[in-house]
């Protein structure tokens, strides 16, 4: 299955109902699988938005009067979302947004690219926000994820964001769609109208000073817990390692096949994969510093995660960065070829 | 002597029952608190305060949810009919309505509101013009008026440098998907009992799933418009329903 179709399926094998979007490429599958199929589903809707604005903020509508909800999109159409995003942030609603990346800034193109990563990790919009960040790096990870997000988004309630390019979101690979756990929260802030009790409301509009900070405290709070508890990552042949590969989603499993031709000439490589880019796995990479000294940051970007690793090493080993921007989609030869120039090794066999 | 038929220990005037006792933070003379009273009025009569979510606008009416006593959510600017599309979607069953200005319905909220209207959703938009940006003071709004002073708009509107006047009523009602809008205004008591007439209508068609319908309330803005509160309401009538004129704009009452 198409891995924008999977997020689709996923979405609705979670209790997603509520999917609004506008066409972007390379993420159209997805909406219109959510076309096709949610309306097809008791309690479903989906909405062909007039933009991407106007889709997060109907999520945002949705989310309050508690529908599991999603939008998706491609780089330039989540910049425009932001402001929803950062509205659901304070608001403190649940609620998924999909962002399958192309190359930027501006339009761009439509290929893989990660250049969005900053724009997901720092929050995106304004103010003092985080948004939960998962990389899948398969469309098996597609599905797992998806299912995952709208859990994570309950939990915490807050909007948590998927993080894929245009590769993931293209290609096909057999899966096995997980049974999707039965939505657990509390349901209390949801508002159904004021029925025969006291009437509510959501806001985000804090005009006291004192409020709104003790507000902006709040939400850092649970982005501690959110730090603390959620961060997940994979590690992959770091056992022997002296090299370690940090990389995450298209790039991790071009990494991966890198890491079988340098061990190949000898090369012992290993990759550390971040699943979240928000949290992010800080310690892992900083407990791996103790035993291996030269880190390679392998990115489809000028270096973004690069300085979540610096920030991660905070001077510790030795930091080399491969980036691939634009839309070119890196092969492994060309990183093995970068990692043995690197490495030591690559001296005694006089090799550049 | 004949005895008086006026009981005077009846209460015949009192505030709303679902207007919360919060002192409104509105100017004096200014048109918000008349509407947010007409609504809270209209809730009451039609007997739906528990199954009515509100959508309150970035502007002067951000605080509405310190008035209204009614489940709200607020929407970032201009995204009111988007937010309540998403709500009265999921909740088809609940009465939603957005309550938004002229600065939020008619420019950064052009798009939304347009398509919201043109899918027919089944809200009910109460649309406050008074020309002007009242909250950020009174800058120039797509309504204000050829020739009105802002100060955004020096010495005064000018149709060649800032375009002109939008009738968002007139524009919506081409739309095939609206079912019901109408023009009011809060200026005078006649004026106000007849745009307490057209909520109220509005909200029964919304009742009984009739479609998008939309009052436009002309509002008065003393405070920005530079006059005393008299001469605001007076303005509306000789000035500002001359553009905007009053009446029923569409009225097709078929069921969506």
């Amino acid at each position: 299955m198409q891995g924008n179709r999977v997020i689709g399926e996923a979405a609705i094998r979670a209790g997603c109902r509520f999917y609004a979007g506008y066409p972007i490429t390379p993420q159209n599958e997805l909406t219109e699988y959510m076309a096709e199929n949610l309306r097809k589903v008791e309690g479903g809707t989906f909405i062909q938005a007039e933009s991407e604005i106007a889709a997060i903020n109907m999520v945002l509508g949705a989310s309050a009067a508690g529908a599991r909800a999603m939008t998706s999109s491609s780089s330039p159409g989540i910049s425009l979302k932001q402001e929803g995003i950062s509205a659901l942030a304070a608001d403190e609603l649940p609620a998924v947004i999909v962002n399958i990346m192309r190359g930027g800034p501006g339009l761009g193109n439509i290929l893989p690219a990660q250049g969005d990563y900053f724009q997901a990790t720092r929050g995106g919009g304004h103010g003092d926000y985080r948004t939960i960040v998962l990389a899948p790096a398969s469309v098996q990870e597609l599905a797992d994820l998806t299912m995952d997000a709208f859990d994570l988004a309950d939990r915490y309630r807050t909007p948590v964001m998927i993080l894929a390019d245009a590769m993931i979101g293209q290609m096909m690979e057999p899966l096995v769609f997980k049974k999707p756990e039965p939505r657990q929260y509390d349901d209390g802030y949801i508002l159904r109208g004021a029925g025969q009790g006291r009437s509510r409301f959501i806001r985000g509009l804090i005009l006291d000073a004192i409020r709104m900070e003790e507000h902006n405290w709040k939400l850092y709070r649970k982005y501690q817990v959110i730090t603390k508890k959620e961060v997940r990552h994979e590690t992959f042949k770091t056992d022997d390692a002296d090299v370690l590969i940090v990389a995450y989603g298209t790039a991790a499993r071009i990494a991966k096949g890198a890491i079988k031709r340098c061990r190949e000439m000898g090369i012992r490589v290993g990759l550390i994969r971040p699943i979240t880019l928000w949290p992010y796995p800080a310690d892992v990479i900083k407990r791996f510093s103790e035993k291996v000294e030269t880190f390679i940051v392998f990115e489809m970007s000028t270096g973004q995660m690069l300085e979540d690793v610096r920030l991660a090493l905070g001077g510790a080993g030795i930091i080399h960065f491969y980036g691939r921007p634009g839309g070119v989609i890196p092969t492994p030869v060309e990183l093995a070829r970068f990692i043995e120039h690197h490495t030591k090794n690559s001296w005694d066999r006089g090799s550049q | 002597m004949m005895k008086s038929k006026i009981n005077v220990y009846q209460k015949i005037f009192g505030r709303p029952q679902y207007l919360k006792e919060n002192i409104f933070h509105y100017c004096a003379g200014c048109g918000h608190s008349i509407a947010h009273r007409l609504i809270a009025e209209v809730i009451e009569e039609l007997n739906i305060r528990d199954r009515t979510i509100g959508v309150p606008p970035a502007g002067c009416a951000v605080l509405a949810y310190n008035y209204f006593d009614i489940d709200m959510l607020e929407s970032m600017h201009g995204r009111g009919c988007a937010v309540a599309t998403g709500v009265k979607r999921t909740l088809p069953d609940r009465i939603v309505f957005s309550y938004q200005g002229d600065g939020d319905l008619a420019a950064i909220g052009t798009a939304e509101t347009f398509h919201a209207a043109n899918r027919g959703e089944n809200i009910t938009v109460l649309f406050i013009n008074n020309a002007v940006y009242g909250m950020t003071g009174g800058q120039m709004a797509p309504t204000t008026l050829l020739g009105q002073f802002s100060t955004t708009s020096r010495p005064t509107r000018d149709a060649l440098l800032d375009g002109y006047p939008i009738r968002m009523s007139e524009i919506l009602s081409h739309l095939e998907g609206t079912r019901y809008i109408e023009r009011c205004a809060v200026n005078t008591p006649s004026n106000i009992v007849k745009a307490k007439r057209a909520i109220k209508k509005a909200f029964r068609y919304q009742m009984d799933d009739v479609g998008f319908t939309m009052v436009e309330l002309l509002s008065q803005c003393p405070t920005n418009w530079k006059m005393t509160p008299i001469d605001a309401c007076r303005w509306v009538d000789e000035t500002m329903a001359k553009a905007f004129p009053l009446g029923v704009i569409k009225d097709v009452r078929i069921k969506g």
